[in-house]
């Protein structure tokens, strides 16, 4: 597939970094044995900082468009080791590969917060090596305290952001500033409001608007949630992760559930789309790189991940898929101009860190299908 | 034996031997397999773990899923039945065209399958929306004043469904019609029949196969279809289809999806053992 640097193109990509299915076919769903061992994560192996990085070769996968096309040339440049790169749709994709047991062949993977804990939790990861990575030193303070790996032991994060209500400043008469004003929308938006449909998300406003943590397992909040959000469904539009910023853009939704860097897709097409955190709060979701037990070439891996911390490197995620990064030098290389006309980009970390960060909940995640099932099926 | 017998036999089996090797090997493996998960647990990644037990049949069976499968069996049987409505004139139509528009007539009923699906479907929010073509028809000209709701609404969900299979349900009642013998008629008519008896005591059961066989094409996909209610319902409108596919990429719970796959492909084997029935009947009552 040809790639061009339209939000477009983009929005695709990073669908499947949610962690959605996708409508056009096949994810390759390969068989994997993942069990449920859990566990502390695996003993750091000694590395040689002084190694000769130019007879090392490393395998990174990343999803399509979430990284500079030469970033392999750079790579080389920089440190004299060569890579290669694969890409995953799903991190459901990228789990199954590395779970499958025997070496998957990658060195570096891109994943969710919540799949590294996972991942680290069955002893699949190489504990990281603050010396080998000094742009560590780069991360806000905020971002090395992130829930599901707090003091970042085993995962590097990349990206992170938060979910809000991207709405059309032109066709509301007031700014929404709760999840309520979705849940339960003046009845002059009835029928002009778009949730999320993947589970977590499905059930997030409901989460916050009733006071819940986002990570909740308890059957009776869950009960009180599925209520809220059965309502809620008699005032939608329509379930929608994909296209929900056209159908602002058309004018058919005027407010709708929305990932940050997406209500950018539509902020783009026409000024007047806006984004907003509710006053309740949200999540926080981090996509984060960690580099695996099994690669041989670990001194290159970590200078890779080392590099994509590089001020310039990072900022190219900003600038190009309309991202936060936790990365503080990056973000003062991003230009105010774009800030201005991506609000979501014009946060501080401190109002990012404020979010909820979604950690994996192992078996009881089947609770959250069955919400989900049980709220569109109603 | 016969060396000629055992020389059809070799000829049939090189002629067999491939597609039932394919058949084998890249649908009845694949599908054993699916199955086979149905009686083990989801794991943490996807996946499975090979704990023993049933279940996944007894969640399958909970109201939720229960009201699923039955809402499924309606919209399926709802497109069925306006594509045969749709479907059985026209199909009788081009039999009775002149060979020469016939075949021109065919091309035109199997165009729409030049263009994906999912494109076409697409197509169809873009018509339907509120701020959509159809929308700004009406308007237009002045026949309503507010918009209508037509996109995410279960009507949606039908007439996006009859719209992709119509051509399903015509093909194989144009077959069954172009069969018969046009002399059939003639007889009933000069035995005193109207055009209307002849047709309903004549062609109609000579067609019968036709038409079955034309409700499972459309029926069948139907049912498994989870492109069109999630692009013309929103999401609101869950078919089973949605619900295996979201089980599989979703909800990493294969077990459970595989599950949910068995009781459609149970039912599906029913219509089948239906369909077959109906078809011998009415074969055997033609040659009588």
């Amino acid at each position: 597939m040809a790639r061009t640097r339209t939000p477009a193109r983009r929005t695709l990509a990073r669908r499947a970094a949610i962690g959605a299915g996708t409508l056009i076919g096949a994810a390759a769903l390969a068989a994997c044995g993942g069990g449920e061992e859990a566990g502390g994560g695996a003993e750091a192996s000694d590395l040689d900082a002084s190694a000769d990085l130019s007879k090392q070769s490393i395998t990174v996968s990343n999803w399509s468009g979430y990284m500079a096309d030469d970033i392999a040339e750079q790579f080389q440049a920089a440190t004299g080791a060569t890579m290669k790169s694969t890409e995953h749709a799903t991190n459901e994709e990228v789990m199954a590969k590395l779970t499958a047991g025997g070496d998957s062949g990658i060195d570096v993977a891109f994943v969710s917060g919540q799949y590294a804990q996972a991942l680290n939790e069955a002893g699949l990861l190489e504990p990281i090596h603050a010396d080998l990575v000094p742009n560590l030193t780069n991360l806000y303070p905020q971002a090395t305290q992130l829930a599901y790996d707090e003091g970042n032991e085993y995962s590097v994060p990349y990206t992170w952001g938060t979910t809000g209500i991207c709405y059309r400043s032109d066709l509301v008469s007031e700014a929404p500033t709760s999840w309520n004003d979705i849940l339960d929308p003046d009845p002059a938006y009835d029928g002009k409001v778009t949730m999320l449909s993947t589970e977590r998300w499905l059930a997030l406003p409901a989460q916050k608007a009733l006071g819940y943590s986002v990570n909740t397992t308890d059957d009776g909040e869950i009960a009180e949630m599925e209520k809220k959000l059965v309502e809620a469904k008699k005032h939608l539009l329509g379930y929608d992760d994909t296209t929900f910023y056209e159908k602002l853009i058309s004018g058919e939704a005027v407010m709708a559930e929305a990932w940050d860097g997406w209500c950018g897709y539509g902020t783009a097409e026409n000024p007047d789309i806006k984004f907003v955190v509710p006053d309740e709060g949200s999540d926080l979701w981090a996509d984060t790189m960690v580099v695996l037990k099994d690669s041989e070439d670990k001194e290159a891996a970590f200078a890779f991940v080392n590099m994509m911390l590089e001020p310039e490197v990072h900022a190219w995620v900003t600038e190009n898929v309309y991202y936060n990064v936790p990365n503080e030098k990056a973000e003062a290389l991003v230009p105010a101009e774009l800030k201005q006309q991506f609000p979501q980009l014009d946060v501080t970390p401190d109002q990012l860190a404020e979010g909820e960060s979604l950690v994996d909940l192992g078996q009881d995640s089947t609770k959250y299908t069955d919400l989900t099932t049980d709220v569109t099926a109603s | 034996m016969t060396t000629v017998t055992r020389g059809r036999r070799a000829a049939g089996a090189a002629f067999l031997g491939p597609g039932l090797l394919f058949t084998a090997v890249f649908v009845a493996v694949p599908v054993l397999l699916v199955m086979s998960y149905t009686v083990f647990q989801r794991g943490r990644f996807g996946g499975i773990v090979y704990t023993f037990g049933f279940d996944n049949f007894s969640r399958a069976l909970e109201p939720t899923f229960r009201s699923v499968l039955v809402s499924s069996v309606v919209t399926a049987a709802a497109a069925t039945a306006i594509a045969l409505a749709i479907g059985y004139p026209v199909a009788y139509a081009i039999a009775r065209l002149p060979e020469r528009w016939r075949s021109i007539a065919l091309v035109l009923v199997v165009i729409p399958f030049w263009t994906n699906f999912l494109i076409r479907t697409y197509a169809w929010t873009v018509l339907l929306n509120t701020q959509g073509v159809l929308n700004d028809a009406l308007v237009g000209a002045g026949l309503i004043d507010d918009r209508l709701d037509l996109l995410y609404t279960r009507g949606a969900v039908v007439a996006g469904l009859v719209y992709v299979y119509l051509p399903l349900m015509v093909l194989p009642i144009y077959a069954s019609v172009a069969r018969l013998d046009r002399e059939l008629g003639e007889a009933s008519a000069d035995l005193g029949a109207s055009r209307l008896t002849g047709f309903l005591r004549v062609t109609l059961p000579l067609s019968l196969p036709g038409v079955v066989t034309g409700c499972i094409f459309v029926f069948v996909p139907s049912l498994g279809n989870f492109v069109v209610p999630e692009l013309l319902g929103g999401g609101k409108t869950v078919m089973v289809g949605n619900l295996v596919r979201d089980q599989f990429l979703k909800a990493r719970d294969w077990p459970f999806g595989a599950t949910l796959a068995l009781f459609v492909v149970v039912l599906l084997l029913v219509l089948f053992a239906l369909q077959s029935v109906v078809s011998r009947r009415y074969s055997v009552e033609a040659r009588r």
